[in-house]
């Protein structure tokens, strides 16, 4: 470990930049962590200027219109927690806010299945982006539950009854005996603790991925080579994101 | 009630009214309520929009001035 100067009581932070890198703190897991990280994601890569020309299409727009409805969604259920129940069933302020958590969560999924459907029929795994399109999947399912859980957390005849629908079909699976849908504690505890960190988990993996692996490339008019891997997303023709 | 709300409640509201106990198509073993198969074909033509209307890029708007 380095050794800051004993006088300096609170180093700056251009002392902290002087002691990084120093060739004899290579083998620690903090250097080693961070130059891993900045080798596969320069903040220019990460927060990208300009994108290849082929990005100019409304097609491309629905990834980050599903991140938008995914932070109002994150957003709303966030005042929903702080306020309660009694606030969102009975006060207009609580009504339009559960109404927004419920419309953000439409639009979240509307974006997601038009960008799904765009991924598929580019065959967006091309070019070594299996994980990227593995982790969407997942998020899609993962974003089922934590709606199902939602819808069962309403506290009214319409969780009632969709839980009630629900549990014979749960419980042939087996899957009743830990995942109890007519357990309002526990779905409620699935919907705002569980489900929404695995979510926000992978949808952060899913996005690291894209900035890691970039946009999949077009199928080209001659492609002789239909895995995509000739395809650069670092080409000349560029526009401004 | 507003005048807005009006029109559009008359215009739209009869012609897809969602505010009533679900009505359902039936296709064989396949059952889906008029709402859910509002919003897929919703989504089916947003889908076509997106890839036929042309997107403008800063160049364009520059081009344009």
């Amino acid at each position: 470990m380095t050794v800051l100067d004993p006088k300096v009581e609170r180093p700056d932070q251009a002392d902290l930049d002087k002691a990084a890198d120093r060739p004899e703190d290579a083998d620690q897991w903090t250097a080693r962590i961070r130059h891993t990280a900045v080798e596969a994601l320069p903040p220019q890569r990460l927060l990208p200027d300009r994108q290849p020309a082929y990005v100019a299409s409304w097609i491309y727009v629905f990834g980050v219109a599903t991140v938008a409805a995914l932070l109002v969604v994150i957003a709303t259920g966030l005042v929903l927690a702080v306020m309660g129940p009694n606030w969102w069933h009975v006060s207009s302020t609580g009504l339009f806010v559960n109404s927004l958590h419920l419309w953000s969560v439409e639009v979240f999924f509307f974006a997601m299945v038009v960008h799904l459907w765009g991924k598929f029929f580019m065959a967006a795994w091309r070019g070594k982006r299996r994980a990227t399109w593995i982790t969407g999947v997942v998020s899609f399912l993962v974003s089922v539950g934590a709606a199902f859980t939602g819808y069962l957390s309403q506290q009214n005849f319409d969780s009632q009854w969709i839980s009630t629908q629900a549990k014979d079909g749960i419980n042939s699976t087996g899957a009743g005996a830990i995942f109890n849908v007519t357990n309002f504690g526990q779905m409620l505890m699935w919907h705002i603790v569980l489900l929404p960190l695995c979510v926000i988990a992978l949808v952060g993996v899913h996005v690291l991925m894209v900035r890691l692996r970039g946009v999949v490339p077009p199928f080209a008019a001659d492609d002789e080579t239909p895995d995509g891997s000739q395809g650069s997303v670092d080409g000349p023709a560029e526009v401004s994101a | 009630m507003p005048a807005i709300t009006l029109v559009f409640g008359t215009m739209f509201g009869s012609l897809i009214d969602l505010n009533r106990p679900g009505h359902y198509v039936h296709w064989g073993f396949i059952q889906m309520s008029y709402a859910n198969l509002l919003v897929i074909v919703l989504m089916l033509l947003v889908f076509v929009a997106a890839i036929l209307i042309p997107f403008k890029t800063h160049r364009d708007k520059r081009a344009d001035r």
